[in-house]
């Protein structure tokens, strides 16, 4: 109970002293720790649509026992080589725009990457 | 009845029974113009089958080494031991595709060997498994030599007119299996002129009847190529794909999947996922071989009875 109290307080205090360093070096939403990596787990991809700044590299990692590909909508990117059990695959992103994928091997697994302007409206 | 039929309900038990079917195959014999299945290949007595007699092996993922089977290999060697002893000779074998797991050559190799230990005719279609390579042309460097487009084609046996459809490629995005225009105008084409009463066996991977879009277990543009098909006095459309035995007679056309060589795959809807299967290890060796499927006379369905040699 003492411990986690301290631990607690601790990392408010670690908090509120970081905090104005990380708002100067990355934008905001970096700041919050905006998910940049996609599971695939029981043939579904989580999060299904996954928000990120223009220059972020997103992730995917394959967790189940049967292998996966990802493919874009529109030919947008090449499509990923087919991703194993543990296998992941990274993309950058560096245009804003919707970006929509599913699996090529099981088309029924969809999901979307939403990438957002670098320069950030968000913060008004 | 079909105790595996989605329209009649998977029972726990039965989803246990359904994982049974793993690491043989389903001998078929075709007899007045219909196709009958004869049963689990270990099972199948050398029946004096008046017609032609053909096997069916399924979804062999060679290199698959997961908790559900680490040797998927093993077990289609063992399947093939069995086709080998058959008292009488299928006159040949059609694989409803996912030979390999990752499309490697080695995978490729491997399955070959062990399976050409039949000496018997393989005609295969390709499972999204066997399209894995960057260039997607191990497959028909393979097993595609004289067929149309990705690898279609239809040849004829004993008055039966067989056709093997790839319903893997050019997936769409939220789809299911998919033939696509090319090849069901070919398919069109192929069955025009054709008596109706010749008996026809469409083979393909992925099932070309709706067993359960929420898992893919379909094919979008089937209903289209089963519309050529409705003229046809005896229609039997073979897939794998899901692993387990399902069967459906609607009219004419009866369809059948037959279980694969490698890992077993839940009953629709029994699990989050069609993910493979894990089960005891000594389980999945007691449960080779130990379930049938038969024809009885006066039944419109394919009787599945599921035998266990242990209980």
């Amino acid at each position: 109970m003492h411990a986690t109290l301290r631990a607690m307080i601790v990392a408010a205090a670690l908090g509120a002293a970081v905090a104005p360093l990380l708002a100067a070096v990355v934008p905001p939403v970096q700041a919050q720790n905006a998910p940049t990596a996609v599971s695939i787990d029981n043939f579904i991809f989580t999060p299904q649509t996954l928000t990120v700044k223009a220059g972020t590299a997103v992730t995917w990692a394959n967790k189940d026992d049967i292998p996966h590909g990802i493919a874009w909508m529109k030919n947008a990117f090449t499509k990923s080589k087919a991703l194993d059990t543990d296998d992941s695959y990274s993309l950058t992103f560096t245009t804003p725009g919707t970006y929509a994928y599913f699996c090529y091997l099981h088309p029924h697994m969809t999901g979307t990457v939403v990438v957002e302007a670098a320069t950030d409206d968000a913060a008004h | 009845m079909s105790e595996f039929d989605r329209e009649d309900g998977v029972s726990r038990r039965k989803v246990l029974e359904c994982m049974t079917w793993v690491g043989t195959g389903v001998l078929w014999t075709i007899a007045g113009g219909v196709p009958h299945s004869l049963g689990l290949i270990d099972q199948a007595v050398a029946q004096e089958a008046g017609g032609l007699t053909f096997l069916q092996i399924s979804d062999s993922h060679v290199g698959f080494d997961k908790p559900a089977n680490p040797n998927a290999l093993g077990t289609l060697e063992e399947a093939i031991n069995r086709v080998n002893a058959l008292p009488k000779k299928p006159a040949f074998m059609i694989h409803t595709g996912d030979i390999s797991h990752l499309s490697l050559a080695s995978q490729f190799d491997d399955a070959d060997r062990i399976i050409s230990r039949t000496r018997l005719d393989v005609h295969y279609v390709p499972g999204e498994h066997d399209f894995l390579d960057p260039e997607q042309k191990f497959y028909r460097e393979r097993y595609g030599r004289g067929t149309k487009g990705v690898g279609w084609y239809s040849f004829d046996a004993n008055g039966v007119h067989f056709i093997g459809l790839v319903n893997v490629v050019d997936l769409k995005a939220g789809g299911l299996g998919f033939l696509g225009a090319e090849q069901l105008e070919w398919l069109e084409d192929d069955l025009s002129g054709r008596s109706a009463s010749t008996p026809i066996v469409v083979f393909a991977h992925i099932p070309l009847w709706t067993v359960y879009p929420d898992w893919g277990w379909g094919t979008d543009d089937s209903a289209q190529a089963l519309s050529y098909l409705k003229r046809f006095g005896s229609v039997t459309v073979l897939n794998g794909h899901i692993h387990q035995v399902m069967q459906k007679v609607e009219g004419n056309v009866t369809f059948h999947t037959a279980r694969s060589t490698a890992f077993p795959q839940p009953a629709p809807g029994a699990a989050p996922s069609p993910g493979p299967m894990k089960v005891a290890d000594d389980k999945l060796r007691s449960m080779l071989g130990i379930a049938d499927v038969t024809f009885r006379q006066g039944e419109q369905r394919l009787a599945i009875v599921d035998t266990p040699l242990q209980a």
